[in-house]
Order: C-alpha cells, then sequence, then structure tokens
C-alpha cells in the first residue's frame, strides 16, 4: 500500500515540476549545433547570441537548452522531433544549413512550433520557419582590405570548409578586399572539405604557409588547427564566426563576429506578437549583426585604422559592395 | 603549370608529417590483427590519446612543473598508458569475454569519443594550444638542398613512427614473439597444441595496439597540431585500419600505404593552393579514391589472417 502512495507521489511531484507554456512568461528556446560550443566559431557564436539575449531579457524571462557537437544529421533529428513535439519551446533552432531537410519536414508537422535555421535564406515557403544567413562576405572584404595592407610577402592563405554558404561567402569578400588595394597579391584558398578536420585544415595551412603566405584566414569550426600552424610560423592571423582572441596570442589581427541576438531578439518579439515564421534574417555591419573586432595583442596603427573605419564606413553605407552581385540579390530579395 | 610547382619539397614534407599518425596506429592495429584481433576502436584510442597526453602537457606547462622536453615525455607517456588501458579493456571484452570484434571495437570507439570529449569540456574549456614537440634540425642535413626540407625539419615523434616500420617488421618477422603472434592469428588451435597461451598473446598485441594508437593521437595534439578539440582525429582510426589491409599485415606495405594516402592528401591541398582548376570536390576526393582502387589491387595478391576475429576458445 505505501509503495503504491509513493508512486503516486512521485508522479505528482513529477507532474507538479512539468514546465508548462500556460503557466509562466518564460520563453524557451532549444538549440542544436554542430560542434561544440566553445569551438571559437560557428556554433559558440550562436550559444554566445543566447546567452546575450539571456542576459538582455534576464532569467526569469528567457530561458535556453542547447545541444551541442551533434554533426551526425540523424542525431539531430532526433533531437529535434523531441523538442518539437514536448511543446515546451516556442522556438527550436537548428544551427546549420545540413539540418534544413529535417526543418522542413517537422515544421509541416508541427505548425504551432516556430523554427529556426541558417545558414540560409529559405524558409520552404512555410509560416513557422524562420531562416537566417550572415552577409559574411562583409567581414571577409573588411579582413582582405586588413590582410592586403598587412603582408610583405604578397602572398596570403585562405582555409576554408566547404566551398558554400558562410564560408564561401567569406572567401569571395576576402578575395575581392585585398584585390580592391592591389589586386597582384595572391590569395591562395584552400576549402578542404570538412567542418571538423583539424589535421588536414592544419596541414593546409602548413602548405600555404610552404608557398609563401605570411597572413593566413580562414572560416568554420576546424580554423583551430590553422591558428596552430600561424602560431607555430609566427605568421598573422584574420578570423571570422567568433572571437578567436584567446588561441591566437599575438598573432591575431581582426575577427568577424557573429551577433545572433541581434536576429534572436527580433524573433522573439515576432513570436511573441504571433508571427512563427515567414521570414528570413541577414546579419550585416549594417544592422549591427556582423562586429569587427581587433585582437587584444594587435596594435594597429593610425594609418590602418584609418583604412578600417573607411572600410566599415563604406560596406555600411553601400557604397563598397564586397561582392556585387550578392548584394544586389539580397538587395532583391528585400524588395520581394 | 610547370611539375615542379606541383611536386614541391614541401609536398613530399607535408606527406610525411599527414602520415605519422596513421603509420602509429596502423603499425599497432597491424599487431592486433595479426593475432586475430580486429580492433575497430583505434579511433577512440587515438582521441584518449591525444586529450591525455595533451592534457598532461598544458597542465605540466601552465604550471610549470615540468620543463619543456620531460613535460612532452610526460604526455607521451601518459598516451601510452592511456591507450594501452583502452587495449587491455578492448582485449577483455573480445577474448576473455568473447564478444563480437566489430561491435566491441564501435563500443571502445564511442566511449574514446564521449570520453574524450567530456573531459575535455570539464577539464579545458576551449581549445588552448600547448608547446608542442619542436621541429629538429640536423647539422649539415637539414641544409642539403630539397631532401633537408623532406626528411630533416621534423618533430621527434615523426623520427619515432618511422622508426617503427623496421621495428614491427623485425618483431613480427624475425622474433619468438612475432611467430607467437602469426600462429595464433594464423592457426589458434595448433598454437595452442604447441603450448602458446592465445589469450595472453591476443592480450599483449592489443595492448600494444592501443598503445601506439595513444602515441597516434598524441602525435597531432602535442606534435603536430599542439591543441585538442572535440574529435580532432576526424576518424583517423578508421583509415588506420583500412590502411592494414591495404598492406596485406606486412609493417612496411601498411607505411607505404600511409605514405600514399597522405601524399595524395598533400597533392590536394598543393594543387588547390597554386590554383589549378580542379574543381575542390574531386581533389578532396582523391586521396579515397586512389586508396581504393590500390586496396582493390593489394587485396587480391594477400589473405588476411585465417583467425581474424574468431574468438577462440580450447576444445572447441
Amino acid at each position: 500500500m505505501k509503495k503504491r502512495y509513493l508512486i503516486i507521489l512521485v508522479f505528482l511531484l513529477a507532474w507538479a515540476g512539468m514546465p508548462s507554456l500556460a503557466e509562466d512568461d518564460v520563453f524557451r528556446v532549444a538549440a542544436l549545433m554542430p560542434s561544440a560550443i566553445n569551438d571559437l566559431a560557428f556554433s559558440q557564436s550562436m550559444y554566445d547570441g543566447l546567452t546575450a539575449v539571456q542576459n538582455a531579457l534576464g532569467e526569469e524571462a528567457f530561458q535556453f537548452a542547447v545541444q551541442d557537437s551533434t554533426y551526425i544529421v540523424d542525431d539531430a533529428a532526433v533531437a529535434l522531433r523531441d523538442w518539437a513535439a514536448s511543446g515546451d519551446y516556442q522556438l527550436v533552432i537548428a544551427h546549420g544549413s545540413q539540418y534544413g531537410p529535417i526543418v522542413e519536414e517537422l515544421a509541416s508537422e508541427f505548425p504551432d512550433v516556430s523554427f529556426a535555421w541558417g545558414t540560409r535564406q529559405d524558409t520552404f515557403g512555410l509560416d513557422n520557419v524562420y531562416s537566417y544567413a550572415a552577409a559574411s562576405d562583409e567581414g571577409g572584404y573588411f579582413n582582405g582590405v586588413l590582410a592586403a595592407h598587412l603582408t610583405e610577402s604578397r602572398v596570403i592563405g585562405l582555409v576554408g570548409p566547404i566551398e558554400v554558404g558562410d564560408g564561401k561567402l567569406y572567401a569571395d569578400g576576402f578575395a575581392n578586399g585585398v584585390a580592391s588595394v592591389d589586386p597582384d597579391i595572391d590569395v591562395n584558398i584552400v576549402f578542404i572539405g570538412s567542418f571538423s578536420d583539424v589535421p588536414l585544415a592544419t596541414e593546409a595551412a602548413e602548405t600555404h604557409i610552404a608557398n609563401g603566405a605570411d597572413i593566413l584566414t580562414g572560416t568554420a569550426q576546424m580554423v583551430v588547427g590553422p591558428i596552430a600552424a600561424a602560431l607555430e610560423n609566427d605568421v598573422r592571423w584574420f578570423g571570422s564566426d567568433s572571437s578567436q582572441d584567446e588561441l591566437s596570442g599575438d598573432i591575431g589581427v581582426a575577427f568577424q563576429i557573429y551577433k545572433w541576438d541581434v536576429l534572436l531578439l527580433d524573433m522573439i518579439s515576432k513570436i511573441g506578437e504571433g508571427n512563427l515564421g515567414g521570414e528570413y534574417y541577414v546579419l550585416t555591419l549594417a544592422n549591427e549583426g556582423l562586429v569587427m573586432e581587433f585582437d587584444q595583442d594587435f596594435e594597429i596603427s593610425d594609418e590602418l585604422m584609418a583604412v578600417a573605419e573607411a572600410t566599415i564606413a563604406g560596406i555600411v553605407s553601400g557604397d563598397i559592395a564586397p561582392i556585387p552581385a550578392v548584394e544586389e540579390d539580397m538587395a532583391e530579395e528585400s524588395e520581394d | 603549370m610547370e611539375l615542379d610547382a606541383i611536386f614541391t619539397a614541401s609536398v613530399f614534407a607535408s606527406a610525411i608529417r599527414l602520415a605519422t599518425p596513421y603509420i602509429f596506429a596502423a603499425l599497432g592495429e597491424t599487431f592486433a590483427q595479426r593475432s586475430g584481433v580486429l580492433n575497430l576502436g583505434v579511433d577512440g584510442m587515438m582521441l584518449m590519446g591525444a586529450f591525455t597526453g595533451f592534457y598532461a602537457v598544458f597542465i605540466t606547462q601552465q604550471e610549470g612543473t615540468l620543463s619543456e622536453p620531460l613535460s612532452l615525455l610526460f604526455g607521451v607517456l601518459i598516451a601510452l598508458i592511456v591507450g594501452g588501458l583502452m587495449g587491455l579493456a578492448m582485449a577483455f571484452v573480445s577474448v576473455t569475454l568473447q564478444a563480437k570484434q566489430g561491435i566491441s571495437g564501435i563500443g571502445v570507439y564511442l566511449f574514446g569519443l564521449g570520453l574524450s570529449e567530456l573531459l575535455f569540456q570539464q577539464w579545458v574549456g576551449t581549445p588552448k594550444s600547448v608547446s608542442g614537440f619542436p621541429r629538429i634540425t640536423f647539422p649539415i642535413l637539414s641544409d642539403i638542398p630539397v631532401l633537408g626540407e623532406i626528411f630533416f625539419h621534423h618533430n621527434l615523434l615523426v623520427y619515432v613512427a618511422f622508426a617503427l616500420v623496421p621495428i614491427s617488421a623485425f618483431v613480427l618477422n624475425r622474433t619468438t614473439f612475432g611467430l607467437m603472434i602469426r600462429a595464433v592469428g594464423q592457426n589458434p588451435e595448433a598454437a595452442d597444441a604447441m603450448g602458446v597461451s592465445v589469450a595472453r598473446v591476443r592480450y599483449a598485441t592489443t595492448t600494444i595496439g592501443g598503445m601506439l594508437a595513444g602515441l597516434a593521437g598524441a602525435s597531432l595534439s602535442i606534435a603536430l597540431i599542439n591543441l585538442f578539440q572535440q574529435n580532432l582525429t576526424a576518424g583517423q582510426g578508421f583509415i588506420a585500419v583500412a590502411l592494414v589491409y591495404f598492406g596485406g599485415w606486412r609493417p612496411w606495405a601498411v607505411a607505404a600505404g600511409a605514405m600514399l594516402f597522405s601524399f595524395v592528401n598533400a597533392l590536394q591541398l598543393q594543387i588547390k593552393v597554386i590554383g589549378l582548376d580542379i574543381p575542390s570536390e574531386f581533389a578532396v576526393m582523391a586521396p579515397y579514391v586512389i586508396t581504393i582502387i590500390a586496396l582493390v589491387f593489394a587485396s587480391k595478391r594477400q589473405e588476411q589472417p585465417t583467425a581474424l576475429t574468431k574468438p577462440y576458445e580450447r576444445g572447441e
């Protein structure tokens, strides 16, 4: 008899402890990421964004759950489905373009849950899907301009993951930035075909250095390898996605930082008004979703600072188009 | 585009660096497989070796408890011990408990993957670099044009890996222990009848395999990259297992396979750096495609150890 009471008591306690959307005003987000939340790159940028939102709204108003290092898409599908089915979260984020097909499927199945995914500009025509991207070509262009001013060997190396998405945008913007200063500077670009193969990325960086590069740059979470190679060979480093100041020591120059909180705050506000999706966001320097930061150890000259400020001003005003075709496409899509 | 822009000394040097972890891991796996144990947990052992070796160096350098050379040797020792313990665990599961080797190997891999990630998150946090094994400069030899850059500008663990190739071949082919390994892998009943302990030999080879896998991981985290990140090996342990088949269970051929795979990898990087107009997807695929083609031809020449993957129980 006692055992039965105990079971009932446990059940009641569990039921009482379950979060319920109807009972409180807390906005709950669940976010899935392909790599670690401290990867100094893509996943960390989203984690930092969620943390910034929590700091802005307060823990009593905003809470989030994260599952990181989910590079196996099938595992991601299970987690996303569980979150959507639980009814505990107003917004489910799939932070990685590889999760797109899963989001499309789940969003149709759970029309009352808002989904967000990136980095792509595609909501699949669904009213409960937000998508997001970063105009990483802007930071790439900025870094390229500075790199062109700093290179002495006139050879610069870029290590990218896969030739798609914001990695490709960054590479194209970077190359254009260098060319805007001096088109005769060589920008050697290697896409290693992986977001996570640190050993191969490291060797790609070593290959750049062997071919004369005195400046390296790159995107995605495997850039910790190239940063280590740059440190070993005393070669300057330009980064993207998150600040890599902590790892890059005295060889870091500038980093493009994704401030996802800018779009998350707007998204949360819209979901609160009943708009569950159907829009896409692009982080830019103009909307302050992209921020350029210098490495703390880098001593920038007044001349180079003037160049940096002029470049940002030019991009924000539209006088500089890091990749002309992309800027035009974005403008057309915004009008649509 | 001239060929000398593609086949530079740095490409060959890069191939040697890239081959180092494969050689360690594949030689260790060769010992295990020659005795009849297929260890698919190599990658997990590499990850644990990579993390623990890195962490030992990170802590001792940060706290200044050991000088830099001693700290690095301590890291190597820890990686060997941890890899060896994981090899021992694999042996216990596959030899004593006689579990299916493929499944238990995958279990060991997942254990190594998860535990290395967990410990990294708990003890280190974000990627941090250490002062790894420095590149050695040999008087006169390092200054020889072309050859100096290819062969005499590497760190200590690179030379250790290549030195292990003839040592492994010697042990397997010219020593009593090697004869016992081969006998146990080829005909465990006959070896048992001759008084050789099949279980003891398999325990020894799987532990040696684990130690070398741990060292393979450490060669990444404290010699070639000098930091640790989750899943640092990116599946290199599985390539190492394939290289054992490629090399027909012979250390020289296994090392040759590692060099071929690494050379094509280094070559595809060089081709992209110098801007040859080849789609990056083709270049990325090239090392795997060429290795698979070579594997097809190699597998026709060699026969695997007869008792590979088969648990042994006296009297069965």
